[in-house]
Order: C-alpha cells, then sequence, then structure tokens
C-alpha cells in the first residue's frame, strides 16, 4: 500500500482513462458531423436519459430484498411530490426502519 | 462567471458527491486489496473517473486478465456515455472547445442527467454551472478513493447506515424527473426488462448497455411527435 506507481499499472491506467474519454465525447463528435439528424434518431436521443439510468435502478430493485424494495417504493412516493433530497431522506428512512426495526 | 451559477453547480454537485462517497470508498478499498498502491488507486479515480468501470476494471486486473481485455470492458461498461454526449450536443454547442474538452471529461450519469434537466427546462446549460457541479463531484471523489485504501476495511458494512440504498434511489429520482416527457412509460418499461433480462442471463455489467439498447429502439419506434422542441429566445441569449 505504498505511493510507487509501476510501469505496467499506470499504463493500464492511462489507456483506460483513455478509452473512457473516448466513449465521453464519442457521441458528440459523432452527432455534430451528420448535417441533419433524422427525426427518428432525435426521437431515440431524447429517450437516452430515461432508458440508462432505468438500467441502474431496475436490476437493483429486482435483485435485492424486501428492505431495499420497500425503500426504492417508498422513495418513489415521496418522490411524486417532493424534491430529490427529500426524496432520498424518505427512501434512507425507510431502508434504515426496515432493517432496524422490522429486521427485514 | 456567474456567481448564483457556481453557487447552484456547487450545491447540486455536492450531494452527489455525497451519495456517491461510499463507492469512492469500496473502490480504493478494492483496489488495495488487489494490490494497488494508494498513488495508482488515485491516477485510476483522477484519470478514468467512472465509478462501475473502475471497479470492473480493478476485478479484472486482480484476476490477471490480459491487459486488452481490461481495457476492452472499460470501454463496455462505458459505452453509455457515448449516447451521453450525442445527446448533450444540443446544450452545450456555445461552450467554446476547451470547455468542451473539459464538460466531456466530466461527463457522469449525474452531471449528464442534471444537464439534461436544465436543458429541457428551456434554460441555458452555462459552464459556470457545469464545471462547479463536475468540481464538486470530481474532487471528493478522488479524496475518498484514497480514503477508502487506508481504512475500506475499517468502514464495515455499509448496510447498517443504509449507504448501500442512497445511489439507487438518486437514480430512481433522476428517472422520475423525465416522467412527464413523451414517450416515457414504454421507454422506461422497455429499458427495466432489457436491463433485468440482461443481468439474468448475460451478467453485469452489460445488463446496462443492453437495456439502454432496448429502451432507446422503442423510442425510437413510437409513433413521431410532430412537436419541435421550442427553442426559446431565452435559451439563445445569456451565459
Amino acid at each position: 500500500m505504498g505511493f510507487e506507481l509501476s510501469t505496467e499499472m499506470t499504463l493500464l491506467i492511462i489507456a483506460a482513462a483513455i478509452a473512457t474519454y473516448m466513449t465521453r465525447i464519442g457521441g458528440f463528435l459523432l452527432i455534430t458531423r451528420m448535417k441533419t439528424i433524422p427525426p427518428r434518431m432525435e426521437q431515440a436521443l431524447n429517450a437516452v436519459p430515461a432508458a440508462v439510468l432505468t438500467t441502474l435502478v431496475a436490476p437493483a430493485f429486482f435483485t435485492s430484498g424486501w428492505d431495499v424494495k420497500i425503500a426504492m417504493l417508498a422513495a418513489m412516493l415521496v418522490g411524486l411530490r417532493y424534491p430529490g433530497l427529500i426524496m432520498l431522506a424518505g427512501g434512507w428512512v425507510a431502508a434504515m426502519a426496515c432493517r432496524h426495526l422490522i429486521g427485514l | 462567471m456567474n456567481r448564483s451559477e457556481f453557487h447552484r453547480g456547487l450545491k447540486g454537485g455536492i450531494v452527489i458527491a455525497l451519495s456517491s462517497a461510499p463507492f469512492a470508498v469500496l473502490f480504493g478499498a478494492v483496489a488495495a486489496d488487489n494490490g494497488l498502491s494508494v498513488a495508482e488507486a488515485a491516477l485510476m479515480s483522477a484519470t478514468v473517473y467512472a465509478g462501475a468501470s473502475q471497479l470492473v476494471g480493478i476485478e479484472l486486473f486482480g484476476h490477471h486478465v490480459a491487459p486488452w481485455l481490461v481495457i476492452l470492458s472499460v470501454f463496455a461498461v462505458n459505452f453509455r456515455h457515448i449516447l451521453y454526449s450525442a445527446a448533450l450536443a444540443k446544450y452545450i454547442g456555445h461552450f467554446t472547445p476547451v470547455q468542451k474538452f473539459f464538460t466531456f471529461f466530466l461527463l457522469t450519469d449525474p452531471q449528464f442527467a442534471e444537464s439534461v434537466k436544465t436543458g429541457e427546462a428551456g434554460k441555458t446549460v452555462s459552464f459556470t454551472w457545469y464545471i462547479a457541479f463536475g468540481m464538486a463531484v470530481y474532487f471528493p471523489w478522488l479524496f475518498f478513493s484514497i480514503v477508502g485504501v487506508y481504512f475500506g476495511k475499517m468502514i464495515g458494512d455499509p448496510k447498517t447506515f443504509a449507504i448501500d440504498v442512497l445511489l439507487p434511489i438518486y437514480f430512481l429520482g433522476l428517472v422520475m424527473g423525465f416522467r412527464r416527457k413523451p414517450g416515457f412509460y414504454p421507454t422506461v418499461i422497455a429499458s427495466a426488462f432489457g436491463s433485468v433480462l440482461g443481468y439474468h442471463f448475460v451478467g453485469s455489467p452489460w445488463h446496462v448497455s443492453i437495456g439502454a439498447a432496448v429502451g432507446v429502439l422503442v423510442a425510437a419506434l413510437l409513433p413521431l411527435q410532430s412537436t419541435p422542441v421550442p427553442v426559446t429566445a431565452a435559451s439563445e441569449v445569456e451565459s
């Protein structure tokens, strides 16, 4: 656990960083080189946020226990009316209650 | 420079920094476990700056997988960012090339979602807001990664304090923020099915790309919305 940087590891990390940066700039480079964007593509691009973020939520819900399921459902109900931070707090309270009061 | 934009960015970013801190600590701990030094773990958080792919990369490295396969896996896990930068393009046309360089470096899931939310509300995505938000996430990510290398094993089970539920709930909130958009429900249902099936039959992290592809494909096949996005005068000026 020292401070040394091995050559092999450093090269691997830099390559991973370049690969990551390519994904982060790639879509922009592709889309700005197109003269016009077909309407279906525009519609698909507009769906990107909801589509991708859902993949970070749905498996987390379906593969975890009742504690997490209840916390996420509670947060969803809170989120229908209140902003993000209150929603986060609501889900957290539900998870704590499930784990420490009910023992789920 | 606009002071209120800067503060708005910092405030938004700090929320993300706190909810992603446990994952940074986890990364640091896993990195140390797989034989990385403090400097190497810090270098990875500072240059790759993408949580899930950092963990995947470290795991594979620990299993002595060939380097090119490690890089390919990192690329695959981060593939969703290609969609992000394409969808972000219409909101950042007014950035200078140098600003764009940093913009893409800092393009994480929450950064993307918050930017699109701002843009869709008809407001200008200002570089000041963007960079403040990005820095408020970036430096804590780096800091907590280093903390993880030293203290990862001491922190114990994040479940005790329900830290593990924060990130999924945060992402759930971001998804819900888009619920009034046309095509929201078919997209989300398709993406949920795709990702859950992908998770079971192919495995993590491929389920992210699979689910996203299914969701985006369904959105593309929906009846076309004839209403073009109104470009308000307000979004042309300012910044």
